[in-house]
């Protein structure tokens, strides 16, 4: 019969006896586990940011910009030349069937006027179809219709941050304001979406009916000129359907030789997005086996230890057998001090490991996230090493002749 | 039946290609409440006889019966149940562990013999009491003499109640008076609670308080004298 709580307080005790060696075996599972949480953390915040990123920009996104000028020779890169018009989005949105929706882009910045408030922002002319292309909800009031976008209204919906810095606390809905002077009525303010993937504050801009802003506003190089459009896919599947079917109706549209250069790119804004979580997933995992390696290598300190300690202790060993401890008895002394480090270690280390994390993310400005999922693994995983490494020792010391131990000196 | 019961048993070690025969065939009888005295020179095989008796270690061939139970046939594990329930060992050097204090020493046997903490250290301060060391059961070993580290080690030997005493040696480390302190605490066990005690020794005042000598030599008892009054019978060999 094993006397758990005996055994328990036997093994503890030989812990302090020794506590200069025990603080110094727990070190390595200390710098282990909080390597462990500190890097799991670094790297699942950079991975939620980058999924907030994703789901404020809106799924299945691809991006239509003009391509480059050509100047003398001199090649000015892609977006300079205007090239893309309304009747391009409205064609695309009609005839390319993977596409669900067009939100065109004619986009300049602004002074935007309230009573004697004013604040310089984006002014953005689209179409309705760009809140739904970017999984854009209102928080208040309603959105222009494609009425307004035919009749060039002049009405405006507001981001929080251009409602915060023109109207404080007062309702702007049904207010009037100006841009560029001209009188526009808020109809709405947009929800709260926060930083994009290039750092922009996506609340700091104003959406107008894009044919408002080319005739009212920033006019335009030619008629119906945008300086962009998204368009958002069916679905993930229809992505790459979509970019053909957009390619090849510009280019037809364009009327762009099968050998010349477009005048236009499509990007899979997703799919890069994607790419970008896949690769900080990896660093996660990587970040996370690198610390884990810290952590085998203090579990190899305990084995170690316990080693050395069976050896010291073979005459204590002896007495134990002849007075009467069994094989388990023996063993599970020492693997209880095995463990007892092993976890006392973890939870040192969970405690440095989730303030390194809130230290990195003060010191250094990254978004680190403690999962309870982390923690959990971390601790439970320092208690299987102290199990593992501490087994062989206590195996060991069960297979003592009692005889032999007795006289060892 | 006889407390001890032991049948034409050997010991042989391996060493290498040679066999080293270090028990040859034993036969004897100890009954409850005995004081024995086993003697002679180092390599006679009294300690290997004492390990058996001890179940330390199992006879390479024969018979050894201990309150009828064939010791030969138990495991591991249960010959560890038989020296915590029926067997107290008392050694030479003491064995106690260390940077532990007495009671908690004392406590041991029963810690292997899953009695509860309070019942524990009960009958652990009653066995120091026992032994003439009330009071002292906080003490580290370091901090005791060696009669008294001995005295807690023959109260660590009591505590479980077993039967019999094995004391290998046990003055071997002591001056005189207080090997002679140490005997009489093993003569007030024999008389007044009946305990089975054990000696091996080779000096023959400690022997003389035995009231039975077995002398071993080269592996085979040589003679066994029951004397019946303790200190006779000791000038014959001498």
């Amino acid at each position: 019969m094993i006397n758990l709580p005996a055994t328990l307080k036997i093994s503890l005790r030989a812990l302090r006896v020794n506590k200069m060696r025990s603080a110094l075996t727990m070190l390595g599972i200390i710098i282990g586990v909080s390597a462990v949480i500190a890097m799991l953390a670094v790297g699942t915040g950079a991975s939620r940011q980058i999924e907030e990123q994703m789901s404020s920009m809106g799924s299945n996104l691809l991006i239509v910009v003009p391509g480059a000028t050509t100047s003398g020779g001199v090649r000015m890169g892609a977006g300079t030349q205007s090239t893309l018009t309304l009747a391009d989005a409205e064609a695309i949105k009609r005839e390319c069937p993977a596409v669900e929706e067009v939100g065109p882009n004619l986009t300049g910045v602004a002074q935007v006027v309230y009573s004697n408030m004013n604040w310089s922002t984006g002014v953005v002319g689209t179409t309705p179809g760009m809140l739904i292309v970017r999984d854009w909800t209102l928080s208040s009031g309603k959105p222009f219709t494609e009425q307004d976008v035919k009749s060039a209204t002049k009405v405006c919906l507001l981001g929080q941050v251009v409602v915060d810095n023109l109207f404080g606390d007062t309702d702007p809905v049904g207010k009037i304001i100006r841009i560029k002077n001209v009188p526009f009525t808020v109809l709405g303010v947009l929800g709260k979406k926060g930083q994009s993937a290039t750092g922009q504050d996506q609340d700091d801009t104003v959406y107008i009916p894009v044919t408002t802003a080319q005739k009212k506003v920033f006019g335009t190089a030619f008629p119906g000129m945008i300086r962009s459009m998204m368009v958002k896919a069916r679905g993930a599947e229809y992505l790459a359907d979509a970019e053909k079917q957009i390619n090849e109706l510009l280019r037809q549209r364009h009327r762009i030789g099968p050998k010349q250069d477009a005048d236009f790119t499509v990007r899979n804004l997703t799919q890069m997005m994607q790419a970008r979580e896949e690769s900080t997933k990896v660093m996660t995992l990587l970040l996370g086996a690198i610390a884990s390696v810290s952590l085998l290598v203090g579990g190899i300190g305990i084995m170690n230890i316990m080693l050395v300690s069976v050896t010291e202790r073979t005459r204590e060993i002896g007495i134990r057998m002849a007075i009467g401890a069994k094989t388990w008895d023996i063993r599970l002394q020492f693997i209880i001090e095995a463990l007892t480090l092993s976890l006392i270690g973890g939870l040192a280390g969970i405690i440095i490991g989730v303030t390194g994390s809130e230290i990195l993310s003060a010191l250094f400005g990254w978004p680190t996230i403690v999962s309870p999922l982390s923690i959990l693994m971390s601790f439970s995983f320092s208690g299987l090493v102290g199990i593992f490494f501490g087994f062989y020792p206590a195996y060991k010391a069960s297979l003592l002749n009692p005889i032999d131990a007795l006289r060892y000196e | 039946m006889s407390l001890i019961q032991v049948n034409g048993i050997s010991k042989v070690y391996r060493l290498g290609d040679i066999d080293l025969k270090a028990l040859c065939t034993v036969s004897t009888k100890i009954e409850q409440g005995e004081f024995v005295a086993i003697m002679g020179p180092s390599g006679s095989g009294k300690s290997t006889f004492m390990n058996i008796l001890g179940c330390l270690d199992k006879p390479t061939t024969g018979q050894y019966m201990l309150e009828g139970i064939d010791i030969g046939k138990l495991d591991r594990d249960e010959l560890a149940g038989i020296r915590n329930k029926k067997i107290g060992f008392v050694f030479q050097g003491f064995n106690l562990l260390p940077r532990t204090s007495a009671l908690e020493n004392v406590e041991l046997p029963m810690l292997y013999d899953g009695i509860p903490a309070k019942e524990r250290s009960e009958k652990a301060a009653g066995a120091l009491k026992n032994v003439g060391l009330e009071g002292r059961g906080g003490h580290h070993p370091n901090q005791l003499s060696g009669g008294q580290q001995q005295r807690v080690a023959i109260a660590r030997a009591l505590v479980n109640n077993a039967p019999i005493i094995l004391a290998d040696e046990p003055t071997g480390n002591l001056d005189t008076k207080t090997s002679a302190e140490i005997m009489e605490l093993f003569v007030k066990l024999n008389t007044e609670s009946h305990i089975t005690i054990i000696i091996v020794t080779h000096e023959h005042d400690i022997a003389a308080y035995s009231k039975r000598i077995i002398r071993f030599l080269d592996g085979c008892i040589v003679s066994d004298e029951e004397k019946g009054i303790r200190g006779q019978g000791l000038e014959n060999h001498d």
